[in-house]
């Protein structure tokens, strides 16, 4: 299957890669949300996280680790762009549809699109479950995600 | 070196110019039909299916007139399997308890899906379960033998981790149960040295396009003599190649087919050497640079030719497109129709991501030494760009236990 120009370039130079600490850490921080969406025997797993400025309610930076096909690492990657300046309910508003255009996926990779939406709502979830807010989390992803939870 | 590098000889290989030079008065000037007994034009076809009936018939030991040709090793798979079964059958059609036949789980689809077809119509179908090492034993087929077995069909050699049953032991247990022994020599013949006496094989099918032949044409050898195998033919027509399989011979096809096998016999031994160092030095190259990689399958049981490996952490697709310059297989869901990851590496119960982050890689008559330096150090380039971005990979770090981690399956 050949792959569009724009899923390339992502794959290529994707942008944002990382994140703001190991889990550990960033558990602790008030002004990040992460999200960890998909499980390795499916064959992707995303990790997104946001860095919120506490005062405007905005994302102020995103950083995303895929494991996956090419086109969740650009669906990932492409999540990270779209989320930097925008607010909480902007965020949350992001579909997986307008990824699957942006991107130009096939239908095979739609599930790709289908991951970065619940990783964008996961992390905002978990954003807004550190500060107690309960609105916005219509989808998927409950305070304490349960996507990604460690077993005791 | 030009690229892309073809390491996916597993799938297809191009076909040997020596084999094309052999076919192509066969399309022109002697495009008779062999079954034209009236003619020269006949005759001079038919000359060219008979030396390519020996020519096969040498390659596994066997005699001219046990060579039936085919489509391919998938018709072969279907008329051993069916053809057996319905010839051997303890009960009518329609009935139950029409006899027991023995498989494997990790089997190639040609034969699965024959052997469910038949579990559907009557028969009873034990797919045994390899080891994690992937090889199927005779201790395992006897275990599952039943009075009622009437067919045991197991591939020699498997098409995606290389693994190697125990065909001549299996074989023997067959004849002494007095049970038909098919095998799918797709992988192995052609590229392993076969004996079909020796080998104690009564049916066993091939494919001309593995072999640097056409594709398009394919073997069933069917035993003749102690024992005698029957088999009812499922396609009816004009009754050729012994009422096995009517229809007009692929006459090129065949030609081609029987070259190939010429010279699979006389450059085997050299290639087989040749390629199992090559094989040896990619995997040395990729075990030696990066940490959580796993060679599947036996560690000796399995094809020179052939690696399936998993790199932890990375997803095999991606990997792939981080290789384009490589032409390889993974077992990655991604890459399959079905979006699910391989059954085989699944088969070979150590866990999915496995097979999602598995590479197959088999080299080839014109593999290159410089061609495998490349695939080394581009794999490693890649799997190490993947594992930057890999969350699974930091977790892995920082000592957290992947498998301890309650993952919503999607």
């Amino acid at each position: 299957m050949a792959y569009s120009q724009k899923v390339v370039d992502h794959y290529e130079n994707p942008r944002n890669v990382g994140n703001f600490g190991t889990g550990e850490q960033v558990k602790k921080r008030t002004d990040i949300g992460v999200g960890l969406v998909g499980a390795p025997e499916c064959g992707d797993v995303m990790q997104l996280q946001i860095k919120v400025d506490e005062s405007t309610g905005k994302i102020e930076d995103a950083r995303f680790k895929c494991f996956g096909c090419g086109s969740a690492i650009a669906s990932s990657s492409l999540a990270t762009e779209w989320l930097k300046g925008k607010t909480l309910d902007e965020g949350m508003a992001i579909r997986n549809t307008e990824i699957v255009e942006e991107l130009s996926l096939p239908p095979v990779k739609i599930h790709c699109s289908v991951l970065a939406e619940d990783a964008i709502k996961a992390a905002i979830a978990d954003y807004q479950a550190k500060h107690g807010a309960k609105h916005g989390a219509k989808h998927g992803a409950e305070p304490g995600a349960k996507h990604g939870s460690e077993k005791a | 070196m030009r690229l892309p590098i073809y390491m996916d000889h597993a799938a297809t290989t191009p076909c040997d110019p020596r084999v094309v030079e052999a076919m192509l008065p066969y399309f022109t000037e002697k495009f008779g039909n062999p079954g034209s007994r009236n003619h020269a034009f006949g005759w001079e076809a038919e000359e060219g299916v008979e030396t390519a009936r020996r020519q096969v018939a040498d390659l596994l030991g066997a005699d001219r007139k046990e060579i039936v040709f085919t489509s391919g090793a998938t018709e072969s798979n279907n008329i051993a399997i069916k053809g057996a079964a319905y010839m051997y059958a303890r009960a009518g059609a329609g009935q139950s308890g029409r006899g027991h036949i023995i498989s494997c789980a990790i089997e190639h689809k040609a034969v699965l899906d024959p052997c469910k077809r038949l579990a559907k119509e009557g028969f009873e179908v034990t797919f045994l379960d390899p080891g994690a090492d992937g090889v199927i034993t005779r201790a395992m087929v006897e275990g599952a033998m039943r009075p009622d077995t009437i067919l045991v069909s197991l591939m020699w050699a498997n098409n995606e981790i290389g693994t190697i049953n125990e065909v001549p032991e299996i074989g023997a247990l067959c004849h002494e149960r007095e049970v038909v022994f098919h095998t799918d020599a797709t992988q192995w013949a052609g590229k392993m040295p076969v004996d079909v006496d020796a080998d104690n094989i009564d049916l066993l099918s091939m494919s001309g396009h593995k072999i640097y032949g056409p594709k398009g044409v394919g073997v069933l050898y069917v035993r003749r003599r102690k024992p005698r195998v029957r088999l009812q033919a499922l396609v009816d027509g004009g009754g050729q190649e012994r009422n096995f399989r009517s229809g007009t011979l692929n006459v090129t096809g065949i030609v081609g087919m029987g070259k190939a096998c010429e010279i699979a016999r006389a450059e085997m031994d050299a290639d087989r050497e040749r390629l199992l160092k090559l094989r040896k030095k990619l995997e040395d190259r990729v075990t030696a640079a990066l940490d959580v990689v796993q060679i599947n399958g036996h560690a000796e049981k399995r094809l020179p030719h052939l690696t399936n490996i998993s790199f932890g952490f990375v997803e095999g697709e991606g990997l792939m497109m981080a290789c384009k310059d490589i032409a390889m297989s993974s077992g990655s869901a991604c890459t399959s129709a079905s979006l699910e990851p391989s059954y085989v590496l699944k088969g070979l119960g150590v866990g999915d991501e496995l097979a999602h982050s598995s590479l197959r890689l088999s080299l080839g008559r014109w593999t290159t030494d410089e061609e495998v330096e490349f695939a080394g150090a581009k794999i490693i380039e890649g799997v190490t760009k993947l594992r930057k971005l890999s969350p699974l990979y930091d977790m892995h770090k920082e000592g957290i236990d992947i498998s301890k981690i309650e993952w919503a399956a999607h």
